[in-house]
């Protein structure tokens, strides 16, 4: 019996790679546009981030390290399924570590730790068209974009000030790339829009079922929609995570028991962990979180 | 066909691909940084190395390329149709691809330039020039750049500002370049904005 694989390096044959190679550099040199692409079919169900999947497949090669979240988690079984499906096909060294990972592939999060130049974030998207919801037809859409009619979307955030006091949108909060494309930027935390501006990291943008790859490179400004007014802000939490006492990051609440307790803890949890590895403490770490299990 | 035709790919497709590839994001990520392209093709002389490795990383039956006149000898032509197997004989501006190799004569107009809705389906001109350091200083800013990078490739035409100022104006339509030497490439993409030293 012979051990050679019945699938290529990386999954894709390479002229499904090529195709989606051409299109990231596209995308690339139009930053936030959307280009359309030949999306195939992955031996995983779309909700599981096949765009996401296709592009870190088209980009990844032996000496790659990779890193997979799902909501800032790498123990989802999501992300566990991802991360073993590239050692398998690419044969690349996974990791949790942020600062350790050449390629992050992301659904929802963006790590609370500073990306570097070099690393490439390639996030999963459901819903690429921020304009989606105001105009159902594709061909109008893309008018909009070119001729970058976007006021129908500034009128849809001002009628949640009108209706809320505030812009009540807090996930997949739309964004400028480089004063030109208004772009969805993936339902993460509108928390994670302004690590979005000027980062070093090189961000791709892949959604499988709807075809598109988009593209953010390095040091380009990405600013979040917003009023004179009513500026952007992003989600305050009144207290430290529960585990680690870190401040300034975004949390997710966890239910503890039956009677209504809960804590707030790190939504990104290998920031989490580091943070405990260093001697963090937060007042539910340690025996007292034992005790409440 | 004789074996000089089959000779001079890629001696392991599916990696230098690959290899290739990364060299090709991170030089149009970051534009002015010069990106390792060397990949050991020996494809016929007047096809330079470089010029190769970029179309053997991208190219196949579904990309259009021309060639500049003088590239596209029958041991040139030949060699692609076998290698990548793209049509070669596709007009100016239809092409996705563009390759020349007489740096001097670069002329940016007349390639495609994608349209409003669809920009993305512009020309990537790759062009070899003699040298990528050793020619006069151009700045460049613009995404992919902290603050500004400096190169300074030898060979280009002496109205480059100009014609690159017109193709930088025209966005989100207009052509990537890349450009190409001794093993190594810098990407331009349209975002760039490009100035002399002196500017
Ligand atoms: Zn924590």
């Amino acid at each position: 019996m012979s051990l050679i694989p019945s699938y290529n390096f990386a999954y894709l044959d390479e002229q499904t790679k090529r195709m989606i190679r051409r299109s990231i550099l596209k995308a690339i040199a139009i930053p936030g546009y959307q280009v359309p692409f030949a999306s195939r079919e992955m031996p995983m169900p779309y909700g599981w981030g096949t765009g996401g999947v296709q592009v870190t497949a088209a980009i990844i090669g032996p000496s790659d390290v990779l890193k997979v979240i799902d909501q800032g988690a790498d123990d989802t079984t999501n992300a566990v399924s991802i991360r073993a499906f590239f050692a398998k096909v690419a044969n690349v060294a996974t990791t949790t570590h942020t600062a350790d990972a050449t390629i992050i592939q992301t659904r929802h999060r963006i790590p609370e730790r500073p990306l570097q130049a070099g690393q490439v974030l390639v996030y999963q998207v459901p819903i690429p068209e921020p304009l989606r919801f105001l105009e159902p037809r594709e061909t109008e859409t893309r008018k909009m974009h070119a001729l970058e009619e976007y006021g129908l979307m500034h009128v849809k955030l001002y009628e949640d000030i009108a209706k809320h006091g505030q812009i009540a949108t807090t996930y997949a909060y739309p964004v400028k790339v480089e004063g030109r494309y208004v772009m969805d930027p993936s339902p993460t935390p509108k928390f994670d829009n302004p690590k979005m501006h000027m980062s070093p990291a090189l961000q791709l943008f892949g959604a499988g079922r709807e075809m598109r790859i988009y593209a953010v490179p390095p040091f380009t400004e990405v600013v979040s929609l917003d009023f004179e007014d009513h500026p952007f802000e992003i989600q305050h939490f009144t207290q430290p995570c529960a585990l680690c006492a870190a401040t300034g990051v975004y949390l997710d609440e966890v239910i503890l028991d039956d009677h209504g307790g809960h804590m707030f803890v790190c939504s990104d949890t290998d920031n989490c962990e580091e943070r405990r590895a260093q001697g963090h403490r937060g007042h539910l770490s340690g025996e007292e979180l034992e005790a409440a299990e | 066909m004789d074996n000089l035709m089959l000779d001079g790919g890629f001696a392991d497709p599916v990696m230098q691909a690959q290899q290739g590839f990364r060299a090709l994001m991170d030089a149009l990520a970051n534009p002015g940084t010069i990106q390792q392209l060397a990949l050991g093709l020996t494809p016929p002389a007047p096809l330079t190395p470089e010029l190769a490795a970029v179309l053997l990383t991208l190219c196949d039956h579904d990309t259009g390329v021309w060639l500049e006149p003088d590239l596209a000898t029958e041991a040139v032509t030949g060699w692609l149709r076998f290698h990548i197997g793209s049509p070669l004989n596709v007009a100016r501006d239809q092409a996705q691809f563009a390759v020349l190799r007489d740096s001097n004569t670069l002329q940016l107009n007349g390639f495609s330039l994608g349209t409003d809705i669809y920009p993305d389906r512009s020309t990537t001109v790759i062009v070899a020039v003699p040298a990528l350091s050793g020619g006069d200083a151009l700045v460049l800013k613009g995404p992919g750049i902290e603050h500004s990078v400096e190169i300074s490739p030898l060979g280009l035409p002496g109205d480059f500002l100009e014609q690159w100022a017109e193709n930088r104006a025209q966005f989100p339509r207009g052509v990537d370049l890349l450009l190409v030497a001794d093993g190594a490439v810098i990407g331009l993409p349209r975002t760039t904005r490009i100035s002399g030293k002196d500017a």
